[in-house]
């Protein structure tokens, strides 16, 4: 293949997963800026979200697309409700102290990647697109579904964009985002919010991963990767900024797929891990602004 | 005397937070011996002028000197052992530590300073609990003091230091009337050591101690004279004390 | 500190290192393998316990300190043919000098960054061995030639594939490393690093230079890591990118945390402890990890001060 083809390939394939890590740091970012939280375990709800869509579709049968219709809504709300509970059951006794919260996110990391190890397996298991569609452009053939996954994830990110700004729902993040205190002196119980929020947060990873399980199976250490470049774009996206996460996903997911494509995966990980521990060290207000000191 | 060189001076200091003037070039002089209050009003720039000072803050423009060298760029921690010892607006102690452990740790930030200087830590330690007057809770756990005496402790600590400019920010907010008055006779003694620099919303607290008092209003110096002629200045009446005072 | 403690935790130091000693004489020799293993491990925890529990900072990346030991140790004996003691010092160095790059750009980040950036160039660590994979042996590592499996001292051999010498070297190793730890706790310096974990901004306002105080312990923390990175991969006759791994930076926090942050001999608790626990349950199930998810939730809830922390504060406070 000529290089403009190639190009043009990698793009495509950037694009991918560009909307797939679009959707799973939008998680995290909410999460980090209306509750202040690091959450390590957020690939554990990617991977729980591929895991539980193989059970939804290893137990419908008929066409692939019932199944993986049923796995986008159960899936997501199975993990979320997990998150929930983790929420009310760990991180709300802790009070949201940064430094405990993240060793007990750890902690969660663990015995969700573990427990997914005991139910599914130690093998990476395949599932079912639902719909075979191949795309025939003049220089090679594309899947079609992979269109249909960075469409989904602008679809998601519209819902998102909706619900924060023209919902109240979605003023109840924002207020609390911008000031926890004065957001509970309106009587905004801010505990609650920080639940919900976490499991939208795991619910989104959830979803992310659901879309991009017919294109790569499910795995229980699958959610490593998503975890770090999750990070990488918050972080360099800008803390609880919706736009700056999209557009920093936008960016790393295509530029991490053309690196991928052209030069080594690894490589493309160095750069990009380097590149949040810069952000972060000439960032003159840490990761939180003046929340910290 | 204007031919004496002032413990400490700023000339033009300013500092900007994006568009929010909080210092807007304030030209101060701070005589070796003196007791200085600042007074203003919520949001004058009192706060951010002293941050400036102790060097927590960094400065957008201007200069600061004291005695005769400019700081104006020394890290907080080297203006410390330079001589300028600083207590918080909000208790910043070590409150799991005793009451005695707190201070030695400042006796030892003085031995830092004068390096290879013999220092008797307990002797110093000792004497700073007493000239503040909590020598009797030595052993107890700072934390769980009244508020009140923990204030009492951080001034301790400021003179563990033996500092030649001791800045107190609001030190008596949160004080009963009676620690208030014990605390004015404890200043009046540090006086006879060390310049003090205060910064305080009690008027009474003012007008007692100061020798001058220098007003600060949106970021500049709006006056600066003795309380008697503070009180008489009709503008400082109309932007701080209230008119008719 | 008053004499009459530090006296009583010198004691108790010395019985602990006494007990220590004597197992390779009382075991069996599977397990002073066990306990050699476990004693290198305990000075990295030894080290980590420098930056957490001395000066407060956590660490999600430390894995590159002990990495870095062991790779350079390793390496300098697989590609350049360099004796073991020198490797040795040449792990350490690398060390060092590593711990001195990082501690520069990261400790004036605060907090929850400071987490973040030791965890994102722990992991670009982990990424450069699988990167230069055909020098570092990737994922599946290195065996040590035949040469760095022996060296000599004063004219005579001494095996390392021979149990015994392997056990006293790690014994070595870690009484240095209590000692070292003793010695900082006990000194003012070490009093200086408890200001300022306890409030870092009045340390400051003290006079204290609290960012060379921090780097400092950064060094400490680093360099022991690394020492004990170097002893085992020279020891073992092994390097391999596990070690730079992140989950080989949370299980010597685990360690730290379990056996009591701060404390001078919780790490050697805490690894113990944990490694027997872990080798106990791998036994058991593949998903033997999952208890590092319970252990790190229970002391994290509940026990934050960890098993020697915890003791000290309620029934022996003057336990170091």
């Amino acid at each position: 293949m000529a290089f403009g083809p190639y190009l043009f390939l990698a793009i495509l394939e950037g694009l991918v997963q560009a909307s797939v890590l679009t959707v799973t740091a939008v998680g995290l970012s909410l999460v980090f800026g209306v509750m202040r939280v690091v959450n390590v375990a957020h690939g554990e709800f990617y991977m729980l979200g591929a895991v539980f869509a193989w059970f939804v579709t290893s137990f419908i049968t008929g066409h692939p697309a019932l199944g993986f219709i049923a796995a986008l809504v159960i899936s997501p709300l199975i993990v979320g409700a997990i998150a929930f509970a983790s929420e009310r059951l760990v991180l709300k006794r802790l009070n949201y102290d940064p430094e405990a919260t993240i060793v007990a996110t750890i902690g969660l990391l663990y015995i969700f990647q573990q427990s997914a190890l005991i139910f599914f397996g130690p093998n990476a298991q395949a599932v079912e697109p639902p719909f075979y569609w191949r795309i025939r452009f003049p220089w090679f053939g594309y899947d079609g579904y992979k269109l249909f996954i960075i469409a989904a994830a602008i679809v998601l990110m519209g819902v998102v964009w909706y619900l924060m700004k023209h919902t109240k729902a979605g003023l109840v993040m924002r207020a609390t985002q911008l000031d926890r205190e004065t957001a509970q002196a309106f009587g905004i119980n801010v505990d609650n919010v920080s639940a919900y929020v976490f499991a939208l947060g795991a619910m989104l990873a959830a979803v992310a991963a659901v879309l991009v399980v017919p294109i790569q199976q499910a795995h229980y250490l699958m959610g490593l990767d998503p975890l770090l470049l999750s990070f990488i774009v918050v972080i360099i996206g800008g803390l609880g900024s919706i736009q700056g996460t999209i557009i920093a996903a936008i960016i790393i997911g295509l530029s991490d797929g053309i690196l991928s494509v052209f030069f080594s995966p690894t490589l493309a990980k160095m750069v990009s891990t380097l590149l949040v521990a810069f952000v972060l060290i000439f960032r003159p207000n840490g990761l939180f602004g003046k929340a910290e000191r | 005397m204007a031919d004496v060189t002032p413990i400490l001076a700023t000339r033009g200091l300013k500092r900007y937070f994006g568009g929010l003037k909080a210092v807007d070039g304030v030209d101060f002089s701070l005589n070796e011996g003196e007791i200085r209050a600042i007074i203003g009003a919520n949001g004058a720039g009192k706060t951010t002028f002293v941050s400036l000072l102790s060097g927590r803050t960094s400065v957008t423009d201007g200069r600061i000197t004291f005695r005769g060298h400019d700081i104006t760029t020394v890290p907080a921690f080297k203006r410390v052992r330079l001589g300028i010892a600083y207590t918080f607006q909000i208790t910043n102690i070590y409150p799991k530590l005793s009451v005695a452990e707190n201070v030695r740790i400042a006796a030892l930030g003085r031995v830092q300073r004068e390096k290879g200087a013999r220092l008797d830590i307990e002797k110093e330690t000792r004497a700073a609990l007493e000239a503040v007057g909590i020598a009797d809770r030595a052993e107890a756990r700072a934390g769980e003091m009244a508020y009140g005496h923990q204030r009492l402790l951080e001034v301790a600590m400021g003179l563990a230091l033996q500092p030649s400019l001791l800045i107190l920010d609001e030190p008596t907010q949160g004080l009963s009337d009676s620690e208030i008055a014990g605390f004015c006779q404890l200043v009046k003694r540090i006086s006879k050591t060390a310049t003090i620099l205060l910064i305080e919303h009690n008027m009474d607290v003012v007008m007692q101690l100061a020798d001058r008092i220098t007003v600060l209003n949106r970021g500049r110096t709006l006056a600066e004279g003795t309380p008697a002629e503070i009180s008489a200045n009709a503008e400082v009446q109309a932007a701080y004390l209230g008119t008719g005072a | 500190m008053s004499a009459n403690h530090i006296g009583r935790n010198l004691i108790l130091l010395a019985v602990v290192l006494a007990i220590a000693f004597v197992m390779q004489f009382v075991l069996p020799t599977y397990y002073v393998l066990t306990i050699t293993r476990m004693m290198v491990l305990a000075v990295f925890a030894v080290g980590y316990n420098m930056l957490l529990g001395y000066v407060g900072l956590l660490s999600l990346g430390h894995a590159i300190f002990f990495a870095a030991g062991l790779y350079f140790a390793g390496l300098a004996t697989y590609h350049l043919g360099i004796s073991v003691p020198v490797a040795f010092l040449i792990g350490i160095a690398a060390a060092f000098l590593l711990a001195l790059a990082i501690g520069v750009v990261a400790l004036p980040t605060m907090r929850v960054s400071f987490m973040i950036v030791t965890l994102m160039f722990a992991q670009v660590g982990f990424l450069t061995t699988l990167y230069f994979a055909e020098y570092t042996g990737g994922q599946d590592g290195l065996s040590l030639p035949h040469a760095a499996r022996q060296f000599d001292f004063f004219g005579t051999t001494f095996s390392l594939a021979n149990e015994q010498v392997r056990f006293n070297l790690a014994f070595g190793l870690l009484a240095i490393a209590l000692g070292v730890s003793f010695l900082v706790l006990t000194s003012r310096r070490g009093r200086i690093f408890a200001a300022i974990r306890e409030n870092e901004g009045r340390t400051e306002m003290l006079g204290f230079n609290v960012f060379a105080s921090k780097l400092e312990a950064f060094l400490y923390s680093g360099t022991i890591a690394g020492a004990a990175g170097a002893a085992y991969g020279l020891l073992f006759g092994y390097v391999g990118s596990t070690f730079a791994s992140i989950q080989y930076s949370i299980e010597v926090l685990l360690f730290t945390l379990l056996g009591g942050a701060g404390t001078l001999l919780g790490p050697l608790l805490g690894v113990l402890l944990m490694t027997t626990l872990i080798d106990r349950l791998s036994e058991l199930t593949t998903a033997y990890l999952l208890v590092i998810g319970v252990v790190l939730i229970v002391l994290v809830l509940w026990f934050p001060k960890g098993i020697l922390g915890t003791i000290r504060e309620r029934w022996l406070p003057w336990l170091m």
